[in-house]
């Protein structure tokens, strides 16, 4: 499968370990991520409000690439599109159902934009985590050469991936899609009753503590589960659980701090790919001493 | 004695407002509160998303300078836990954009450390001027 990838600004910084590990993991699975040229920023946040059109033209200029791809022979799967942030999944999926629900908003959007080409309404967005699950998971298991056994994980969704129910990829309150993945991977999965619960998302920028806050309630549910590790497909849930975990432990000293990996990057290291793949450098908790606990690196 | 609230005609054009910018049909919510009790953040609220979604049914404009509206962080807990089907994260967002339509801010970009700035992911720094900044 080679299908149109957009990447998203953070993938290209902070959330460069999601990023590559993910397109490493993807082709040992046969899915090659195409990158969509001259790609923009999706908004990151949906417009919410009815009379909005003018944030959505950002995300269908991105759809609009996709179909240039479908209609060139660059990729073989006709106006479909892979992402791998949680939130770009979501804004640029709720942009493509408004725009192809509302034939009003698309030719407003298409006389705006003025190209050459108009946008038709057509283009799916899927997230990585919905390909992998329709390709089966016993695929996933097939290519395991170095199973997680002995980790627990426990798997973090966060918002951008399960809701609005009609946008997420999975049971909007009783999501398994991570339990099913880490499983095939040989993991120990535990459940987070916390899994679903907001990490404060862009409160991150204006009010620390309230993420640090709920930072603490989402690890420390995780732990007492007995997870030693949680996962996530969103730079900012990732940023939010992992990095602010300096002001969780100013907060609370008791604090144990804990790894917090892209799913991606347990997809990596199961399939037997190298540190460059798997680019645990780039997680602010080092994973590296409880992967080699584990025997595992 | 009963005591009656007086809804004026600019109560009612408040709420018609803020049902076409949200495209809810606020007057449908019959207070049951499920929404406060899903949403994460309440704590940080001065007013629940049900009192929210109540001050709104009845036109009373100023829930836009509540600290509730700017808490609400979108993360739709409540939208999928309505029994009514309502989403009052949309309701929060058309309150919002009242205020950031006048180009009004809710946080200072300037007093962001810059250190800090250098550490943040661009996605937070995007969805939080889009979310708080006018």
């Amino acid at each position: 499968m080679k299908i149109p990838y957009y990447p998203g600004c953070s993938l290209k910084t902070t959330g460069k370990n999601l990023e590559v590990s993910a397109i490493a993991a993807a082709k040992t699975l046969g899915i090659e991520m195409v990158e969509i040229p001259k790609w923009n920023c999706c908004g990151t946040v949906f417009s919410l409000t009815e009379d909005d059109l003018m944030h959505h033209v950002a995300p269908v200029r991105n759809l609009l690439r996709v179909q240039e791809m479908s209609g060139n022979g660059s990729v073989d799967t006709p106006n479909k599109m892979v992402t791998l942030c949680s939130m770009c999944f979501n804004t640029m999926k709720s942009a493509a159902g408004r725009v192809s629900r509302n034939a009003e908003d698309l030719v407003k959007i298409n006389s705006f934009m003025n190209l050459e080409e108009d946008y038709k309404g057509k283009v799916q967005v899927l997230h990585l985590l919905e390909i992998i699950r329709d390709m089966g998971f016993d695929k996933v298991k097939e290519k395991v050469s170095r199973p997680l056994n002995g980790l627990s994980v426990a798997p973090y969704y966060g918002c951008m991936l399960l809701r609005p129910a009609d946008i997420g990829i999975d049971d909007p309150e009783d999501p398994t899609i991570g339990k099913d993945l880490f499983e095939a991977l040989g993991a120990d999965v535990v459940d987070n009753p916390y899994k679903k619960v907001c990490c404060g998302a862009f409160h991150t920028v204006n009010d620390k503590s309230l993420v640090a806050d709920l930072g603490y309630e989402i690890l420390t549910r995780a732990q007492k589960a007995g997870g030693e590790a949680i996962t996530t497909s969103c730079p900012l849930c990732a940023f939010n659980l992992d990095n602010r975990q300096k002001e969780i432990s100013a907060a609370h000293p008791e604090f144990k701090q804990m790894p917090v990996f892209y799913f991606s990057q347990l997809m990596a290291l199961a399939f037997g790919l190298g540190e460059e793949e798997c680019m645990f450098e780039g997680n602010y908790v080092d994973p590296r001493p409880l992967l080699k606990s584990k025997n595992l690196l | 004695m009963i005591s009656k609230t007086e809804i004026t005609a600019k109560n009612e054009a408040f709420l018609r407002r803020i049902t076409e910018l949200s495209g809810v049909s606020i007057t449908r919510c019959e207070q049951c509160g499920i929404c406060s009790v899903a949403c994460p953040l309440v704590s940080g609220m001065d007013i629940s998303p049900a009192e929210m979604m109540r001050t709104v049914q009845l036109g009373q404009e100023e829930v836009t300078s509540t600290k509730t509206i700017w808490v609400c962080a979108s993360c739709f807990t409540c939208t999928v836990r309505c029994p009514r089907g309502l989403d009052p994260s949309k309701v929060a967002e058309a309150l919002r954009q009242i205020e950031l339509r006048k180009a009004i801010d809710y946080m200072d970009i300037s007093t962001i450390p810059a250190e800090e700035m250098r550490q943040l992911p661009q996605i937070a720094l995007v969805s939080a001027f889009r979310k708080l900044t006018g």
